[in-house]
């Protein structure tokens, strides 16, 4: 079992895809989930503080506004965690999105910088990609070590 | 003369062509005897770039840059250092401009330096930088040097002290430290001091150097051999005095007016950025404090590390919203060592938010410059960064030591 990254963060789609076969998705909503139910008080309904946007600026500059950085904090460190990814690329808002274009081109970057497998596929436009789009993920995620021993041979 | 040499900077930019600051661009690298140039690129690479390179950026422009970039580190073009800018604000471009500036430094050693512009930007503004640029370049010869030999001088003319050093087969054997009034004559004050203490008169020294904000006058005026910006000088000096010439390092420099984040390599810097927005993150801040606290400047360290910056809230993004924070915490009643720790806290957390996301920290971390020596700096940046800082022996004479050590290179010609 591996950890995998999804992209769009947030697809249900993706998420319950890679639980199906096996893996522990890392998704946005486990993470928002964590946020909302931490007791805190300073910035409802996400809890997330100024010191947030700090914490993304171990992922960008600090030019790069503070909306991409304290989105940063929440996924730089789901990047840093995963073990594999799967890319979903043109997809239309309904299947999952960040909200900010320039975080979803900086995700995107520094999940392709890490060193680990990473299946990057189109989103489908009629039902033959469709098919062929769930088949290629499910073989992505059939390759991934079951076991932690199997990974590390 | 072969340091003379034209230097090719290849600018890789986001439309500076636009923004009314390629004439400003232009003057500069002129001024340091540095071409620019644009490293040649295929156009139809521009499709396939951004997948190639992993940043889909939106603005073709920034495609441009990446495919430059590329020309860069695979050879296609043939340059001795590289310029990034793209427009301040520009949230794409900060994101592109820095992953551009880790893939050339990671893929090659050219140096980099990397700018965002407003169309107020001035040639005066980037001299430094760019004069840095072609040292690095033009000189690393005299940057790979190690020892000092022979007897030689060195000032550093900064914005709030001016030090001098005397130096003599790689020993400090005279040193003077003066606050920076009349330029010419802050200088002649400190020198004259470092050579009594030395005992040698100004005729026996063999060469000199000069660097920081008075460098082009103090070294006309003392007839230097070497004039030289602070970001190679500090870097050198740094890495000598530390004892950390080979490998990497990191050098911090929190000066009295700015700042400045060096990655070395070597003893050569690779990467770097100077600034803050403003003297809030300078050791000018811990100066006013000191004044508001009514103490010396010598005092606020010792009085820092007695202190948890955890009970006063202060923010030194600007001086004047910082003064006025330590000012609310005292008539709030917290104390003395708290007001100093939260204030060396605040422009340690500045310097960590503006500045070191622009260079790789590599261990060691060396801080140098006055600020150093108030003990509640490395100690604060020590708790934010978790890493060991080091201070070396004389780090606030470090500009003028690092001219002293480069001019010796002028003795044996």
């Amino acid at each position: 079992m591996v950890k995998v990254i999804i992209y769009p963060t947030n697809s249900l789609i993706l998420s319950d895809l890679v639980e199906r076969f096996g893996h522990t998705p890392i998704a946005m909503m486990a993470k928002i989930k964590e946020k909302v139910s931490t007791v805190g008080v300073d910035s409802p309904p996400l809890n997330i503080t100024p010191e947030e946007p700090k914490m993304g600026l171990k992922y960008a500059a600090v030019e790069v506004p503070a909306g991409v950085r304290g989105r940063m904090a929440i996924v730089g460190p789901m990047i840093d965690e995963a073990e594999a990814a799967i890319i979903v690329n043109e997809s239309p808002m309904a299947f999952g999105c960040m909200g900010c274009a320039r975080t979803n081109e900086l995700t995107k970057f520094l999940i392709r910088q890490r060193d680990m497998p990473i299946l990057e596929v189109d989103y489908p436009k009629g039902d033959d990609e469709a098919r062929e789009f769930v088949y290629k993920i499910g073989e992505f995620l059939k390759s991934l070590p079951k076991d932690e021993k199997e990974g590390e041979e | 003369m072969k340091e003379e040499a034209v230097v090719k900077v290849a600018l890789v930019s986001c439309g500076s062509e636009y923004a009314g600051v390629h004439g400003e661009l232009e003057s500069v690298a002129e001024s340091v005897n540095a071409r620019l140039v644009y490293p040649e690129i295929d156009v139809s690479s521009l499709d396939t770039i951004g997948k190639e390179f992993g940043l889909e950026a939106a603005s073709p422009d920034l495609r441009l840059m990446m495919a430059r970039a590329k020309a860069v580190v695979e050879g296609i073009a043939d340059v001795d250092g590289v310029f990034i800018t793209s427009c301040f604000r520009c949230a794409e471009a900060a994101i592109v401009r820095n992953e551009v500036r880790r893939y050339i430094h990671r893929h090659s050693d050219i140096p980099v330096i990397s700018y965002s512009f407003t169309e107020r930007t001035t040639a005066a503004t980037l001299l430094t930088r760019m004069e840095a640029l072609t040292t690095i370049a033009r000189r690393r010869h005299l940057l790979a040097r190690e020892h000092q030999s022979g007897l030689t001088a060195g000032i550093d003319s900064g914005s709030t002290t001016t030090k001098a050093v005397i130096m003599k087969d790689d020993k400090i054997i005279g040193s003077g430290w003066v606050p920076t009034i009349k330029v010419i004559e802050s200088a002649t004050e400190a020198f004259d001091h470092a050579l009594e203490e030395a005992g040698v008169k100004r005729e026996d020294i063999q060469a000199m150097g000069t660097t920081g904000y008075g460098r082009f006058l103090v070294g006309e005026h003392f007839n230097a051999q070497l004039i030289q910006e602070e970001i190679t000088v500090n870097s050198k000096g740094a890495v000598y005095l530390a004892g950390k010439q080979k490998g990497s390092a990191t050098v911090i420099d929190i000066g009295g007016m700015d700042n400045k984040a060096i990655s070395v390599e070597d003893g050569i810097p690779g990467m770097f950025t100077m600034g803050g927005i403003c003297a809030g993150a300078s050791g000018r801040f811990l100066d006013m404090t000191a004044k508001r606290l009514g103490i010396d400047i010598t005092e606020l360290g010792a009085l820092a590390v007695k202190g948890m910056q955890e009970k006063v809230s202060m923010n030194s993004y600007c001086i004047v919203f910082g003064i006025q924070s330590l000012v609310n915490s005292l008539a709030k009643g917290s104390t003395p060592e708290d007001v100093a720790a939260a204030a060396c806290y605040s422009v340690v957390e500045q310097i960590y938010e503006q500045q070191l996301q622009e260079v790789d920290v590599k261990e060691p971390l060396i801080l140098v410059g006055g600020s150093s020596l108030i003990e509640g700096v490395p100690k604060a940046l020590s708790e934010l960064l978790k890493i060991k800082v080091l201070v070396p022996p004389n780090s606030h004479l470090i500009g003028a030591v690092g001219s002293a050590l480069l001019s010796s290179g002028y003795v044996e010609e």
